[in-house]
């Protein structure tokens, strides 16, 4: 096993972004899109620390990636009341039904 | 050695948990996964040296958000439509360009040498070299200074080893003990996060009052008729 750097790191951020994007694109839930975007930012967030960790950026990385989770719980608990006024509209939380402003 | 397990132990873990997210169709074992993912990844904060940024991931992601998810299933999971799937087509069309996307990125991070970039950030007296030449230079050049040159080299060693809590909450207050400002950063200025830590504390409330007006009851009508046949 060779010593673990930062190219590990990012490959798990890596890993964690691609499987937020894929399941915001592919979830039908819209409990699931809020699912994606919380792996989108902590897959960012493992970046953010690994850089402040392996370069010379210091406490920044960390003091960001602090600012990203508070930024995460604050558009969850948005999303989540947006998602419950949906759900109070149609009966339905799939987000193919919520249609009516299309053009 | 230990070290490189653990990372292993909880990179798998990350990952595995990530695409079981993405894998599960029962939204209440999406929420379980992803509390596992989330939980590996506060102890790849920790292998990384970010001890409260590790447990601020743990008390807020998967003490909070995901309990507020989990609420949110709960409030929305009943009626006709409590499975929601995804067509298969629509799945293996995400998975290919998912798997394409993660080509390019692990190609990408794999294509540049991070520590050649690393040397071309600006001027930072905190890498670990040049710090310690300046730092050997001031000791030895002039005795006035070696007070805050011992309480750098004293914050410094504080964060290798991980004890992150007090310079993160000196940044928040404006004040960066891990910079020495007279060894020249970029323009001389602090580099603290006073202004931001208080638009996030000012955006908070905002968020307060908005999911709660946006969350709340609308019984009015119904009320209203209930008045008016009684």
């Amino acid at each position: 096993m060779g010593e673990v750097g930062l190219s590990a790191y990012l490959m798990v951020g890596a890993v964690l972004f691609v499987c937020g994007v894929v399941c915001m694109a592919t979830k039908r839930n819209g409990i699931g899109v809020l699912m994606g975007v919380e792996l989108v930012l902590n897959g960012a967030n493992v970046n953010f620390v690994a850089f402040s960790r392996y370069t010379s950026l210091g406490l920044d990385g960390q003091t960001t990636a602090l600012f990203v989770i508070v930024l995460a719980a604050a558009e969850a608990a948005v999303a989540l009341a947006i998602a419950l006024n949906f759900y109070n509209n149609h009966l339905t939380i799939d987000v193919d039904r919520g249609n009516e402003l299309q053009g | 050695m230990i070290e490189q397990l653990l990372f292993y132990v909880f990179a798998i873990l990350t990952c595995g948990g990530a695409i079981a997210v993405v894998a599960t169709q029962n939204v209440v074992r999406m929420a379980f996964w992803l509390v596992v993912s989330l939980g590996s990844v506060a102890a790849l904060f920790f292998l990384l040296h970010a001890d409260f940024l590790g447990a601020a991931q743990l008390l807020i992601y998967v003490g909070g958000t995901v309990v507020l998810l989990v609420f949110g299933v709960m409030l929305t999971a009943s009626g006709p439509y409590t499975t929601i799937k995804t067509s298969p087509a629509e799945g293996i069309i995400g998975a290919a360009v998912g798997v394409m996307l993660l080509m390019v990125l692990v190609s990408s991070i794999g294509n540049v040498d991070w520590i050649a970039i690393s040397g071309r950030l600006p001027s930072s007296p905190e890498s670990p070299s040049a710090a310690d030449a300046t730092r050997k230079a001031h000791a030895e050049e002039s005795l006035v200074n070696s007070g805050s040159t011992k309480a750098l080299s004293e914050f410094n060693a504080n964060q290798q080893q991980g004890r992150t809590v007090r310079q993160l909450g000196l940044s928040f207050l404006g004040l960066r003990p891990d910079r020495n400002l007279k060894e020249g950063g970029a323009n001389g200025l602090a580099p603290g996060y006073f202004l931001p830590f208080e638009i996030v504390s000012v955006h908070l409330l905002v968020v307060l009052i908005g999911a709660a007006y946006l969350a709340r009851a609308k019984r009015r009508a119904v009320s209203e008729d209930r008045v008016s046949l009684d």
